[in-house]
């Protein structure tokens, strides 16, 4: 046996007896999830060490039912005066709760057994087996290409190696039983030049995969993150004007994600989403397609079961541009009058709600290069800040940063703009996608491009 | 004290941690070579209810402990904890941090003896020792009164969370304090529907406080102004997009300054010549009406501590004063390199980070504008009433703001209320642009939360009504608006 399936059995045994203590203390439904975990991380910056953080932790989140009343505790202390206080305060608050006629496990014949699931392949003992001098050093390593790069890489916030494993298990009073373990393990670099006008550029590239072989190398991660810090030097705000906007593969990530906030369950029952109502509508141009797939094997957001125990499964979420399902767990999927999606993600905290796994927005044939090289006139965005989305009303406003495009190439770097349009119409303006997909984050897309929006500049 | 959850650290617990045995850990801390040592024990326990649909529908609690062990040598930190307070566990987390300065020499720590500290926030009750029932019926009362409020109202949703952050701190300069940290946030949140057309709104506020909160601030008045700002918004047009003057209201707007200033000031990016106020001391950073502190002290605020995350005793530093640059937030690892002395602005999330420079209460001192007169001097702008959140480049002090609540302003009238506003601008330079001050200073309430590095503290902030000659306001509106 292996430490991660050791690991894995003791935290199903003090599941076991939490379960069975609550439910003996009176609450009808009784669900454990334990997680345990340990990490180091690697901190440099001008060359020398700046921190090295090791640790290890376990915690157990409890989510009890008496009738239908529902609370949920938390606790980091495993002392047998720890579980008893985690024990008795939820079936306090439980009993403070009021009856929610939704509210329930699955029904057991829906949970997945341990024949159905996928091997994932999450797990890779050589990133547990990383020591922090090796961790420092792919770090330094990163920092100096970067310096070496280009003489106007002139400072640093430093570059990190962090590996992660962790063990999760869940086991609860209607008859699931399972456990999944994975690694982790990422490397970030963050150069800074100096701009006109006293202003620094600050930059970034990161690298992150469960498998130490899959990582890329720590000298191509510092060139890469030299590159895109230099190439901001001389941004300029731009007029304000209509104009098509370019967003590349991370900005595209982060409007993937505010889309990923409108079709959780959640947000669907609690009307708190522009798509309440829109299944079997257009939701996006037909140049859209996108997927929600937990069986991606190695890939960030991948799990073989969902939180309450059901068998994941890949759900079509748009297709052609058309809204074809929510993700559901359990309870959404009661308050719409719908099934259960597999969607369900338990917080280690104990609460239970719908959630997306690995979202995929699918890559076309055209390369960024020929998609770039097909628009006249627009803007580049390659990064963008701020919080301004209400998902209520679809309304987008946010501040870029990136590049003009003219005449099919990228011209000198924006900064200080603002591009608005409501994600409804955004998503509907899509008139090009790229094939540059990769699967380094849960949430994923190649860059596409909308047809029009509002830049709001000088 | 009667309090029902006691850390198993704290001098009855089953755990207790005394000067001895603080010291025998430090000194195991410091035996590779280590020059400073510190011992962080955290004992922390939340709870949160939420009031949905009529019901209470979910009622929740945590409880997480441990013992973080930082170690330094030179710029170099070593860092490890551990979840349970067994001597063995202790010791190795301490062995563990100890490692960065392998092959170094041994230092003794000092002594610690306790430090006595300020009485910020005296609760007459900690609100996890208040039963559940009282909390379930402050949420009850906003949501009728929502409810009752307009026909409009289509949904109504109210929480409440709790905590009690109990600390003890020891470090090699000698230094022991404890200190019991309660916060509390209520809010209410309302979603509004007319013909199509949904809009949300939302109000919220807490602090280092009791129960007693509701005193003074009542669930209904929450519930009031989350529909007043759900209803105005069904109203709201295209915001107008380009350069203009930009007035920003008291209280909620000091998160600007938190961000556009406040960030760029703590001294750690300062070190590291990462920001733009890096080696711009005694230099003009804004226009001669701002003067900006970092307070502390404030009595009851979301922002106050007693102690720092490292044992200082914070109090007010003035950061900027009639627009000079008067210095930055230290935390200790930052004052040894500027050779000043740390001024209580070491805070971390929990025992499993390590201690930054952050900020407490930030503020915009007042000026001597009427608040009148600020509005009517303006042609044609953008009123900032309630901000979402913000965002900011530290390196070159870009920042972008959206708006929950925002209008126009024209011929000297606050008219339309606007959808979808962000602001956007750059610190120092919206700094230098600030040519009116209003007299009518306000602190938040207490609803905001800082992030950095991945880090989240609670922090307090505060303004009079401010005027921004010409930022960048992002709307959808070209010609004309």
């Amino acid at each position: 046996m292996t430490n991660a399936e050791q690991e894995a059995k003791a935290l199903l045994e003090l599941g076991h007896s939490v379960v069975e203590r609550a439910t003996s203390a009176g609450a009808d439904v009784a669900e454990a999830g334990m997680h345990s975990g340990s990490h180091l991380s690697a901190k440099v910056r001008m060359g020398k060490p700046e921190l090295v953080e090791e640790a290890g932790s376990r915690a157990l989140g409890l989510r009890v039912m008496v009738g239908n009343r529902v609370a949920s505790t938390y606790t980091s202390d495993l002392s047998e005066a720890g579980k008893r206080t985690l024990i008795e305060d939820a079936l306090e608050l439980a009993r403070l709760s009021e009856s929610d006629a939704f509210a329930g496990p699955p029904d057991p014949s829906e949970l997945s057994s341990p024949a159905q699931w996928h091997d994932l392949d999450a797990f890779d003992e050589a990133v547990s087996g990383i020591s922090a001098d090796e961790a420092l050093e792919r770090a330094l390593q990163g920092e100096r290409a970067a310096f070496e790069f280009d003489p106007r890489v002139s400072n640093s916030e430093g570059a990190s190696f962090t590996r992660a494993r962790g063990v999760s298990a869940l086991v609860t009073s209607g008859g699931f039983v399972g456990s999944d373990y994975g690694t982790y393990a990422s490397m970030v670099v963050n150069p800074v030049a100096d701009d006109e006008g006293g202003k620094k550029r600050s930059g970034y590239h990161w690298t992150a995969a469960r498998h130490y072989a899959d990582l890329e190398e720590s000298q191509a991660v510092g060139e890469e993150a030299a590159r895109r810090t230099i190439a901001q030097l001389g941004a300029k705000k731009l007029p304000t004007q209509e104009l098509p906007v370019v967003f590349d593969k991370d900005a595209a990530r982060s409007i993937l994600g505010l889309f990923a906030s409108c079709i959780l369950g959640g947000s669907i029952w609690r009307k708190s989403s522009y798509l309440v109502d829109r299944v079997g509508s257009r939701v996006a141009s037909d140049l859209v397609d996108v997927v929600d797939d937990p069986l991606l094997a190695r890939a960030p957001g991948s799990r073989a079961f969902d939180g309450e125990g059901l068998l994941s499964r890949r759900n079509t979420v748009v297709e052609s541009g058309i809204l074809k399902s929510y993700l559901l767990d359990t309870y959404s999927a009661r308050k719409l009058g719908l099934k259960s999606t597999g969607s369900a993600a338990r917080s280690p905290s104990g609460g239970v709600s719908p959630s997306s796994s690995n979202l995929i927005l699918k890559a076309s044939t055209q390369s960024r290069d020929e998609l770039v090289a097909d628009t006249r006139h627009g803007l580049y965005v390659t990064g963008m800040m701020g919080f301004g989305f209400n998902a209520v009303t679809g309304d987008f406003s946010r501040g870029a940063s990136g590049f003009l495009i003219q005449d099919g190439a990228l011209s000198h770097p924006v900064s200080e703009v603002t591009i608005s349009l409501n994600l409804d119409q955004l998503l509907q303006r899509i008139d090009a996608v790229a094939n540059d997909l990769d699967h380094r984050t849960a949430i994923a897309s190649p860059t596409f491009r909308v047809s029009s929006m509002t830049l709001a500049g000088s | 004290m009667t309090a029902r959850y006691h850390a198993p650290f704290a001098e009855q617990g089953s755990h207790s941690i005394d000067a001895d045995i603080a010291n025998r850990l430090l000194r195991i801390a410091l035996r590779k070579g280590g020059d400073y040592a510190d011992l962080f024990f955290e004992y922390s326990v939340s709870g949160s209810y939420v009031y949905d649909e009529q019901i209470l529908k979910s009622a929740r609690r945590a409880v997480s402990m441990g013992l973080g062990v930082r170690v330094m040598k030179g710029d170099a930190t070593g860092y490890a904890y551990c979840e349970d307070f067994s001597f063995d566990a202790m010791k190795q987390a301490a062995e563990t941090a100890a490692q960065i300065a392998a092959g170094g020499r041994p230092l003794a720590p000092l002594d610690v003896s306790m430090r006595e500290i300020p009485d910020r926030y005296p609760v007459p009750a900690e609100s996890l020792d208040v039963e559940g029932e009282a909390k379930k019926v402050m949420l009850e009362r906003a949501d009728r009164a929502a409810r009752a409020s307009d026909s409009r109202v289509v949904r109504v949703d109210a929480s409440f969370a709790e905590s009690m952050r109990e600390i003890l701190i020891a470090n090699s300069l000698g230094h022991m304090a404890r200190d019991r940290q309660p916060l509390i946030r209520f809010g209410v949140r309302v979603i509004a529907e007319d013909g199509g057309n949904r809009q949300s709104g939302s109000s919220g506020g807490g602090g280092r406080v009791g129960l007693d909160y509701f005193d003074t601030k009542t669930p209904e008045a929450h519930a009031e102004q989350a529909v007043q700002q759900a209803l105005i918004m069904l109203d709201a047009r295209e915001a107008p997009a380009g350069e203009m003057d930009v007035v920003l209201g008291p209280g909620d707007s000091g998160i600007l300054l938190h961000e556009a200033v406040g960030h760029g000031l703590e001294a750690d990016f300062n070190r590291k010549k990462t920001s733009n106020y890096s080696d711009r001391v005694g230099e003009a950073v804004a226009s001669e009406l701002c003067t900006v502190v970092d307070d502390a002290s404030l009595h009851g605020s979301r922002g106050s501590i007693n102690v720092d995350d490292e044992g200082q005793l914070p109090t007010r530093a003035v950061l900027i004063e009639q627009g000079v640059l008067n210095g930055y937030m230290q935390d200790r690892h930052s004052a040894d390199f500027f050779g000043t002395s740390p001024d209580g602005h070491g805070r971390r999330q929990s025992f499993r980070s390590h201690p930054m420079p952050r900020m407490t209460n930030t503020m915009l001192l007042e000026g001597s504008d009427a608040p009148d007169d600020i509005i009517r001097s303006v042609k044609r702008g953008v009123y900032a009433k309630k901000f979402g959140g913000g965002q900011v480049d530290i390196s070159n002090g870009d920042f972008v703001f959206s708006l929950t609540e925002g209008y126009l302003i024209e011929d000297g009238k606050v008219t339309a209320p606007l959808k979808g506003v962000n602001l956007i601008g750059n610190g120092p330079d919206a700094m230098r642009k600030v040519v009116m001050l209003g007299h009518d200073f306000e602190v938040s309430d207490g609803i905001w939360t800082c992030g950095k590095e991945g880090q989240s503290v609670p922090v307090g902030v505060g303004c009079p009504t401010i005027k921004i000659a010409a930022l960048t306001v992002g709307g959808t509106q070209t010609a004309g608006g």
